[in-house]
Order: structure tokens, then C-alpha cells, then sequence
């Protein structure tokens, strides 16, 4: 009978599929869609939304509803087309307690917020692969910081905000062996470790610090959010693989009808850290920071964390079953619901917050595991949304009373009724879903309006262009009873989550240009007068300086082959999008591009005696192309001095 | 007893507040105004600069839009050869502030001698530097529009670059427009407010309106 209805209900999903592409397409041609996501030329859109790269390592800005491309920041991958990663100022951003790791797999944006509510400053986004969180500050869209998470392996379950930015809770997908060490891969269960993490951020300068881990049984740990509202100094992390199983996972993992959902009381794991209840614990991992003054990233190699053990601490960790392998786990604007998706379950379950209290507090516990306490599954449960679909992943909020789920199999977005826990509409997505997105959808004052739907299979929704596809997303008008679909885009990379915010809580903020007064790079030349080489040994620096339409200094002999030459090149234009950009032949790095006020440095060492030019590669004004210069490089052993000037009567010399 | 010094003192005030001395009060405050107000705006407009890059004129310094004016003036100006706006060797930004420091003390005596021909005297020399500032700015205007380095990246036969004066014109791919701002406001309500006080004032000041 259950069967049964397994198997149907994928059918019907497929069959869904293949009907619902003409409907959606009819109401788009039919409806006002088309005036909806309209945004005249010259104006701006609504809202900002901000995509996971996914396997692009780079977070994507998106104006809403138009779905147009505002931006691609890049945050974990090595970016030749502007020298993020390669330029002197940045490459120290990628590294790590394995050296340099120039890509990642980023997942989940997480945006601050103060008082529950998104507020513009930062946003976050975790590196899967190798574990790292980054920040982008909201006012230049620039990646400034990257921090490691030691001893934890993908992490995926990253990096959930509390209210108030207190913290970004993230857990290791993985559990390994803490230390590492050589063991067979079969010892598993008595060798391998989760933990949950707590990054603290700073309150003025958004700066992170791993605060402490808290040790736990050797699941895999999926998705996290914290509690807001009244549930707020609380975490919920969904695990599965509660079998522990280390091989075939698709089935060894899928065996239980019940997996786990943690839930951590943040606040009083902060009173066992006061009371000295941790265990420090010697490892290593890096944080990255740019320094705000020289514009030059700072790279710190890190040896203790702070370990908390629930056993040891009461009160601090418990569980409480989850049907079927979840997946997402989202709590309700009120901070009362907890919606556990679990993936493989026909149904969904919803958590109260208020009874998961009473039953830690009435002890109606019916197990226990490694010291964690395992809340009893009705004592905790609000109600279940019968059947509303299949493979349910994320719930997003309305902040009027409804959830939405993404169905993957289904192939669907559903809206249910949070108290009631009916379904109210449900409209088919091209295809299979992922993560959803609803403007605020997180926070305890959902923006609504509208739904994205972020797609894991395209096929036949654009043009093709081959065997790889973009990916494709949904945006949906979620202000009437039912969901309208109103536009499809493709996406960069592989969007797994987004957050989208108002965008009057950023344009205000964001920065035009980098004052040079401020410019505190140490390789600087605030104005022409200042532009200079000078040799040290084999290493040559070149204060440069571009402003329309002219490189300073633009003619520079002396080079020897074997030299590193570091060419720093100030922008000295102070006005809102003027770029410069450099390039040299025979660089075997990257290219930069340079913002007004700023300063980047690009390594060249020349290869073979001649004359190499250089230029500007940002079409910056309409002498860009006259923009150039020449490097005149000479045999290792010759005895040519230094030169330079920027037109031949004001030539200078070492 | 009581109502003989209440029309003293009454009679007393009339002899100070004089309406001609009240108008000298205003012209003085108003002729400080242009340390508040730009005197004049130029404005260029041109698609790429959303709103117009506007550069305002003050007695003593430049302003517009943004910090940065007059960097992305020059910017813009040195592809056709035009010269650089250096404040810092604009003579007239230091000695124009002195003159009107020096006609609002000559304001204040003027008040204070309370005499026709002294406010004759304010009035004819503030119109005489008003004609010979608005000649000394044509002349800058001149000079940058026509003394072009003859080496610029972009010339044009028979292309001049001067601003008007007054008015609006095609500068290139500039429509640039120039006009009084609020400080030359102000300065004609000083002008005016000085002849008003000739006007009012009575040949011989003890006298008291009846």
C-alpha cells in the first residue's frame, strides 16, 4: 500500500511535469507576468538576491524581479579576469591548513541580521569542500574575509546566522577521525566524529572567530537554523546517516525510518565556555582577513579550538527523531515552528517549540545517546503535513501564516498552512527544486511578495547550448492566495541557496569609489609625483599610477631577466565606475583590474630580454586604447640602469 | 513723568533704528551670505553623468558634485587640451574673500556715520567690483575656453570650449549651462538694500521723522 503510493506519486510527479510546462507557459502569455517583472530601463529593481555559486565557489547578485545578472562576487574561487587570488593583496585569501586552495564549493548565503531581521552589512557563505567561511562586506560586494573550521570534513551545513549575528552555526556533513589518523575506513563507529561549530562575529567590525565546537556523534549533519524570536539563543541541525554507515550511503544510510534532529542551547553552551567546562584542543587552520587600512589580506595560521562535550554538559545538546533522512530544517518567523523536510518522507513534520520545552523540561525522554538526550517524537511534534508531495528539502515563511516547501522529486513548490498543516496551492517547477527563496523569508519579518525557486535539472527550458546547461530558477508572485509563476532565468554555477533582501537596505550603503586619502597600501603612489622604481637586489617594485588615459610611468628600462618585478598600480580617479585595468605579456598569473582609490599588485618576471607592453584592459575612456607603456627587460648580467618617466622629457633614473 | 520718557526713549529708537540704517544692517548680512552660497553654477550634462556634473563658484573655493569636481573636470577637459582648474593659483579665491571682509567693514561705519553720500559711496563701489567680477570671470572663461594646448588629444577646427557667461550651449558632447547661484542673489539684494538705504536716509540724519 505505502509502496504504492511511493511509486505513484513520482509518476504523477512526472506526469506533472510534461502537462505543467504548457500551463505555465500559457499564463505567462496570458497573465500580466510579463508587467510584473518589468523594470523600465534606468530603473532599479525591488530587491537584491544574492545565489550561492555552488560548485562556482562565487556568490551571484541578482536584481529582482527582473532576474537580471547585477554581479558575480568572487568569493572562493581564484579570479584571473580581475586578479582576485592572484594579485599580492589577495592570494593570501585562499590559503589553508593545505596550502593554497584556490576553489570551492559554496552553498549557503546567510546575510546579518540585527533584531531578526536582515541589515545590510554582511554576508557569509561556506566553502564545502575545504571548510571555510567567507564574508562579503554589502558595501563594496568584496570578499574580506575567509575563515577555516579545523577538524571537520564538508561542510555543507554551514553558515546559519542567529538573530542578532551573535553566531554562525555550522556542522561537519562528514564525521572523520578527530585528530585525524590512519585507521580502516570499517572502524567507523568507534573512530569517527561530528562537530557543531559556533563562529562569533564581531558587532562592529563583522570579523569572525571560531568561539568553540561542540563534540558529537559520528552522523552526517545536514542543514541548520537557529531559533528567532521566542526560540531565539536555541540551534536546530538536522543529521542523517544516524546508521553510520561509510559505504553505499544511498541505501546503508537510508535504512531507519527515523534520523535526528539536534537541537542546542547556544546560550547555555556559552556558560559552560565562562565556566572553563572546555577542553582545548591543538590544530591548525587559517584565517584570512583584509586589512581595511593597506587593502592587503592578513593570513593568520590559527592552533586552539575549544571543545565542548554534551555528556559533560547537561542541558546544553538533545535529539529528537526526525522521519526519514532530513534535509533542511526551517523555523517560522514567529521562532514556534520547526519544519524538519525529511527527504525521503512522503510527509513533513513540524516541531513546536513550545512542546519541545515542556518535554525537555518534563524529561520525556525515551533514549540517550552518547550522553544526548532523545526527546520523545510526540512529545516534541506539532503536527504533520500529510502527503503534500515527494522529497521535501526547504521550507521557506510568508510571515503571514504559510510555509513553502520545494519537492524535488515532485518537481514542485508547495504552500501549506502553518497552523493547520493544509495545503493550500501547489505549482510545478522546471524541474526538481532545491532550495527556495522568499525575500526575508528567513527572519522574523518576511519581506513575501515573491518565491524563487532554485532548479537542479534545466533540459529543455532555454536554448541549448550543449551538454552542460546553466541552471535554471522560478521567480513566483507569492502576494494572492495561489502562486503565479512569473518568470524563468538562468543561473551561474549551481545556486543550492540564496537570500534576497530590500534593496533599500543596501543602496544606501554602497560604496562608490575607495577615497585615496585613505589608501594606506604601503606600495601606493597617491598622485604622479609619487610614481617610482626601485630595485632591491633581484626584486624590482613599480609605483604606478593610472588616471584617464594615461599609465605613470609608462616607459621603464632596467628589467633584467630573473627579476620579480611587482608592478602596484594605484587607481588615483576618485568617481564612480572608472576601472583600470593591467595587463602584460608574458604574465603567467592573472590580469587586475583596479577600483577608483585603490591599489593592486600584479608579479611579472620577465622571461627573455626585448620590450613587452603593457596596458589598461578596462575600455576606461576614449584614449583606452592609447592607455599603454613598454617594459624594456635586458640580459641578467647587463649594466643598464634603471628608467622610467612618462614622457620622454621627464625621464628619471636610480 | 512716566509718558515723557516713554516718548524719549521712543524717539530715541527712531533716532538709531533709522530705516536707511536697518537696510545697511541687511545689506551687510546679506553680503555675507556668499561665504554660505556658491556665487554662480556650471553645469554639464551629458548621458554618462546621471544628473549633470555641476561645479559651483564661490568666493573663496570650489564646489559641485561630489569632492572630487574639479580632479574629474580637469579629467574630462585635458583630452581637448584645455588647462587644468588649479584653486590653489587662483589668485582671486584669496583676494576676493578680503575684498568683502573689507565691504562689510565699510558697511558697518556706513551704518554707523548713517550719511547719504557714505551709502551712495557703498552702493557705487559694490555695483563698480559686482561689473568688475563678473568681467574678471568672463576673462577666466575666456581663457579656458580659448587658450588650448595645441598638442590635445581631441581638437577641432574652429572649436572653442568657453562656457557662456549666462546662458546654456553645446560644448561637444556637453550641453553646459551657467547661471547665478544664491550668493548672487544675496549680492544683488545687498546692492539693492545699499541704495535703499540712500534713498531713505535724510540729508541730515538728526533729524527725526515726524
Amino acid at each position: 500500500m505505502k509502496l504504492s503510493t511511493r511509486i505513484a506519486v513520482p509518476i504523477l510527479g512526472l506526469c506533472l511535469i510534461s502537462a505543467c510546462q504548457k500551463s505555465g507557459v500559457d499564463q505567462v502569455m496570458t497573465g500580466d507576468a510579463a508587467n510584473a517583472v518589468y523594470v523600465a530601463p534606468g530603473e532599479y529593481d525591488e530587491i537584491y538576491a544574492f545565489m550561492s555559486g555552488g560548485y562556482s565557489g562565487q556568490v551571484t547578485v541578482y536584481g529582482l524581479p527582473s532576474g537580471r545578472l547585477l554581479r558575480e562576487i568572487p568569493v572562493f574561487s581564484k579570479v584571473a579576469e580581475n586578479g582576485y587570488g592572484y594579485s599580492e593583496e589577495t592570494k593570501a585569501m585562499f590559503n589553508t591548513s593545505y596550502g593554497e586552495v584556490p576553489w570551492d564549493d559554496s552553498h549557503h548565503v546567510e546575510l546579518s541580521q540585527t533584531k531578526g531581521e536582515f541589515d545590510g552589512r554582511w554576508l557569509f557563505i561556506n566553502g564545502n569542500n575545504t571548510p571555510r567561511i567567507a564574508r562579503v562586506d554589502l558595501s563594496t560586494f568584496e570578499t574580506v574575509e575567509i575563515l577555516e573550521i579545523p577538524d571537520v570534513a564538508g561542510l555543507h551545513c554551514a553558515p546559519f546566522i542567529t538573530q542578532n549575528s551573535e553566531y554562525l552555526v555550522s556542522a561537519t556533513r562528514f564525521s572523520v577521525p578527530i585528530p585525524q589518523k590512519d585507521v580502516p575506513i570499517d572502524s567507523y563507529k568507534e573512530n569517527f566524529t561530528g562537530l557543531i561549530n559556533y563562529v562569533s562575529i564581531d558587532a562592529e567590525s563583522g570579523e569572525m572567530a571560531l568561539d568553540f565546537q561542540i563534540e558529537m556523534p559520528g552522523f552526517n549533519y545536514d542543514l541548520a537554523r537557529n531559533g528567532k524570536a521566542k526560540s531565539h539563543g536555541w540551534s536546530f541541525v538536522t543529521t542523517y546517516n544516524s546508521e553510520q554507515a561509510h559505504s553505499l550511503l544511498e541505501v546503508n544510510a537510508s535504512q531507519k525510518d527515523k534520523d535526528l534532529l539536534a537541537i542546542i542551547n547556544w546560550k547555555k553552551a556559552e556558560e559552560y565556555i565562562a565556566q572553563g567546562k572546555f577542553k582545548e584542543r591543538t590544530t591548525s587552520y587559517f584565517h584570512n582577513v583584509t586589512n581595511e587600512a593597506t587593502s592587503i589580506v592578513e593570513s593568520r595560521k590559527e592552533t586552539k579550538t575549544r571543545i565542548l562535550t554534551p555528556s559533560e554538559c547537561p542541558g546544553m545538546v538533545y535529539f529528537i527523531p526526525v522521519p526519514k533522512s532530513p534535509h533542511g530544517c526551517d523555523v517560522s518567523p514567529s521562532g514556534e515552528y520547526i519544519v524538519g523536510n525529511g527527504k525521503l518522507s512522503a510527509d513533513q513534520t513540524v516541531f513546536s517549540f513550545d512542546k519541545l520545552m515542556e518535554a525537555i523540561a518534563n524529561e520525556n525522554f525515551d533514549d540517550e545517546i552518547d550522553g544526548i538526550p532523545v526527546i520523545n517524537f510526540e512529545a516534541g511534534l506539532d503536527g504533520i503535513v500529510e502527503q503534500p508531495g515527494l522529497g521535501p528539502l526547504h521550507t521557506e515563511f510568508d510571515g503571514k501564516g504559510n510555509a513553502y516547501t520545494t519537492y524535488f522529486i515532485s518537481s514542485e513548490v508547495v504552500k501549506w498552512d502553518l497552523k493547520s498543516k493544509q495545503v493550500l496551492d501547489r505549482q510545478p517547477t522546471f524541474y526538481s527544486p532545491g532550495h527556495l527563496v522568499i525575500p526575508g523569508g528567513e527572519t522574523t519579518k518576511p519581506y513575501g511578495k515573491y518565491l524563487v525557486a532554485m532548479n537542479k535539472i534545466t533540459k529543455d527550458r532555454y536554448l541549448p547550448t550543449g551538454p552542460e546547461l546553466a541552471h535554471s530558477a522560478q521567480l513566483f508572485d507569492i502576494s494572492g492566495d495561489k502562486m503565479k509563476l512569473l518568470l524563468d532565468f538562468p543561473t551561474k554555477g549551481e545556486p543550492h541557496y540564496a537570500q534576497a533582501i530590500e534593496a533599500s537596505k543596501i543602496v544606501s550603503k554602497v560604496k562608490k569609489f575607495y577615497p585615496i586619502e585613505e589608501n594606506g597600501h604601503p606600495y601606493s603612489a597617491k598622485n604622479e609625483k609619487e610614481t617610482r622604481v626601485e630595485r632591491k637586489g633581484k626584486e624590482v617594485h613599480v609605483y604606478m599610477t593610472a588616471i584617464r588615459s594615461h599609465l605613470a610611468p609608462d616607459n621603464i628600462e632596467g628589467f633584467k631577466v630573473g627579476d620579480e618585478v611587482y608592478f602596484h598600480l594605484t587607481n588615483l580617479e576618485q568617481d564612480w565606475d572608472v576601472p583600470h585595468g593591467f595587463a602584460i605579456q608574458g604574465a603567467n598569473n592573472a590580469e587586475l583590474l583596479v577600483m577608483p582609490g585603490q591599489t593592486r599588485t600584479l608579479k611579472w618576471k620577465p622571461q627573455k630580454p626585448g620590450v613587452f607592453a603593457f596596458y589598461c584592459t578596462d575600455f576606461c575612456s576614449a584614449l583606452h586604447q592609447e592607455m599603454s607603456g613598454y617594459a624594456r627587460v635586458s640580459a641578467a648580467n647587463s649594466d643598464i640602469k634603471l628608467k622610467w618617466g612618462l614622457n620622454d622629457d621627464e625621464l628619471r633614473s636610480e | 513723568m512716566m509718558m515723557s520718557l516713554e516718548a524719549n526713549s521712543h524717539n530715541l529708537d527712531k533716532r538709531i533704528m533709522t530705516k536707511s540704517r536697518i537696510f545697511m544692517v541687511l545689506a551687510c548680512i546679506s553680503l555675507a551670505m556668499v561665504f554660505l552660497f556658491p556665487l554662480w553654477q556650471i553645469t554639464l550634462d551629458a548621458p554618462q553623468f546621471p544628473g549633470g556634473l555641476h561645479l559651483n563658484i564661490w568666493v573663496n573655493k570650489f564646489s559641485g558634485s561630489g569632492k572630487h569636481i574639479i580632479q574629474n573636470i580637469n579629467i574630462l577637459n585635458h583630452y581637448i587640451g584645455m588647462q587644468a582648474i588649479e584653486p590653489d593659483s587662483i589668485n582671486e579665491l584669496k583676494y576676493f574673500p578680503i575684498i568683502i571682509y573689507t565691504m562689510i567693514g565699510f558697511g558697518i561705519i556706513a551704518l554707523l556715520a548713517d550719511k547719504k553720500y557714505v551709502y551712495l559711496g557703498w552702493f557705487a563701489t559694490m555695483v563698480a567690483l559686482g561689473v568688475l567680477g563678473i568681467y574678471d570671470f568672463y576673462l577666466w572663461l575666456y581663457d579656458y575656453g580659448h587658450n588650448l594646448d595645441p598638442k590635445a588629444p581631441i581638437t577641432v577646427p574652429g572649436m572653442v570650449y568657453m562656457p557662456p557667461l549666462f546662458g546654456e550651449k553645446w560644448l561637444l558632447n556637453f550641453y553646459a549651462k551657467s547661471y547665478p547661484h544664491i550668493g548672487s542673489l544675496f549680492l544683488g539684494i545687498a546692492i539693492a538694500a545699499s541704495f535703499m538705504s540712500f534713498l531713505k536716509c535724510k540729508k541730515h540724519s538728526s533729524e527725526i521723522d515726524e
